[in-house]
């Protein structure tokens, strides 16, 4: 199931600093439960892993006010990413952006296409909990600009932990009416995705969870074929 | 102490601190006067908006005190742009420490803003700053207001235009990159800054 059984993917403090000496241009920590459990991410866990970490850090999980922005901040996170959070309040992206400056202020979306169209969804990280948010994914995406948020990474749940590539249609989609960065989740398998993702949908990056867990796909090949590309990536 | 963070009211000091930690050096976060002046090396990091940062600044009379060190200063990012005489964003009269003012970024067609992502430093100047530092060497970036390349620009970006990346003039030093979330580059140039007397 795409969305269920999130795997346990080994110690954290191993991966991070794994995918710190593999190059990685970002690391993202979500705790996608923190939300349906009606929790807010670990400070401490985000305080271990910003230590050792010498690449930005975006920390998202439960964040629902200025205050838990805040706290993840001291710990050493650079960004932080809201989704479910901004759905149930949308006066909290410009809450985060107005105190933090927008270049902090990432909202994460899990979108889906149903017969209404493309449509934003909230807590996707319980199935059970998961619901359609009764807003139309596009028009939330403006929203969230005129907000204040900085960076958006649209998560197509669709392609999400199947490993067919990335949604291209619909990212592109979100690319036509995106003024900030747009980074493209769900779906990669394979590195001609990423290579696809970034040439046909103009995303700014590239989010992957699972082909770097298992070690499916190795950072270090992956960059040495996009560069091979013509796409402009730290080597 | 060797090196001090001013506090700017930005709350993610905690990243610059870990990365001096790496380097070995434990620098105190303060906005206190006495402690700033007397530190050896002074770091003014920043997140956040021009405005509020400037405010904070005042407040505690370190804007006051900054443009008279005589110590390497080192401004990251928002602290780099507080260096200036002047930043667009909320119209706020900086330290100016450096010549020029700050200008909000524009968004266009494949150059989204805030600028965010890993960016290659060209024309870069001799600096001990950027002593074995690749000229093209990659830097991470995250701003959406930049100061347009003058005199006091020892390396740039292209980013649509070209705008300052670094800046020096006498002890006072900016970087528009964060070195502290840019990996191996980044902490040489904070090793850099550590030397410098």
């Amino acid at each position: 199931m795409r969305f269920r059984d999130h795997r346990v993917v080994g110690d954290i403090m191993e991966l991070a600093t794994r995918y710190r000496d593999e190059g990685a241009d970002e690391l993202v920590f979500y705790d996608i439960t923190a939300s349906p459990e009606g929790r807010s991410v670990d400070r401490g866990w985000v305080r271990r892993v910003a230590r050792v970490l010498d690449i930005p850090f975006c920390v998202a999980g439960g964040i629902r006010c200025v205050a838990d922005a805040e706290e993840v901040l001291n710990a050493g996170a650079e960004k932080i990413s809201i989704n479910s959070p901004a759905l149930a309040d949308p006066d909290l992206i410009g809450a985060l952006s107005g105190r933090f400056g927008s270049q902090c202020v990432v909202v994460g979306i899990d979108s889906q296409l149903t017969s209404a169209g493309y449509r934003a969804y909230q807590f996707t990280g319980d199935p059970d909990c998961t619901r359609e948010s009764g807003r139309d994914m596009l028009a939330w995406v403006r929203e969230v600009q005129e907000r204040g948020a900085g960076e958006i990474v649209l998560n197509c749940m669709g392609n999400d932990g199947v490993r067919r590539g990335y949604d291209i249609e619909q990212l592109r989609a979100v690319r036509e009416i995106c003024h900030v960065p747009l980074v493209a989740s769900g779906g990669a398998g394979a590195v001609q995705h990423f290579t696809a993702v970034f040439r046909e949908a103009g995303v700014d990056a590239a989010l992957a969870a699972s082909v770097f867990h298992t070690g499916a796909i190795a950072i270090p090949d992956l960059k040495r074929a996009l560069r091979a590309a013509a796409i402009d990536v730290r080597p | 102490m060797e090196a001090v963070i001013i506090d700017s009211g930005g709350a993610n000091l905690a990243s610059l601190q870990f990365a001096l930690e790496r380097l070995g050096v434990r620098a105190a976060v303060t906005s206190d006067v006495r402690a700033i002046a007397a530190a050896a090396r002074v770091l003014l990091p920043g997140v956040g908006s021009a405005e509020d940062a400037m405010q904070r600044l005042r407040r505690a009379r370190v804007a006051q005190l900054l443009p008279t060190l005589r110590q390497p200063v080192l401004g990251i990012c928002l602290g780099m742009q507080l260096l200036f005489e002047h930043s667009a964003e909320g119209m706020t009269e900086c330290l100016g420490v450096l010549p020029g003012a700050v200008r909000r970024m524009q968004p266009a067609r494949g150059r989204p803003v805030p600028h965010m992502g890993w960016n290659q430093l060209t024309g870069s100047r001799q600096d001990p700053l950027l002593e074995g530092i690749d000229p093209g060497e990659y830097f991470y970036f995250v701003h959406g207001y930049a100061v347009p390349v003058s005199e006091v620009t020892i390396a740039h970006v292209h980013y649509g235009e070209a705008v300052s990346a670094v800046v020096r003039r006498d002890n006072f030093w900016g970087t528009q990159f964060h070195p502290e979330r840019s990996a191996s580059a980044g902490a040489r140039l904070l090793g850099n800054f550590l030397k410098l007397t």
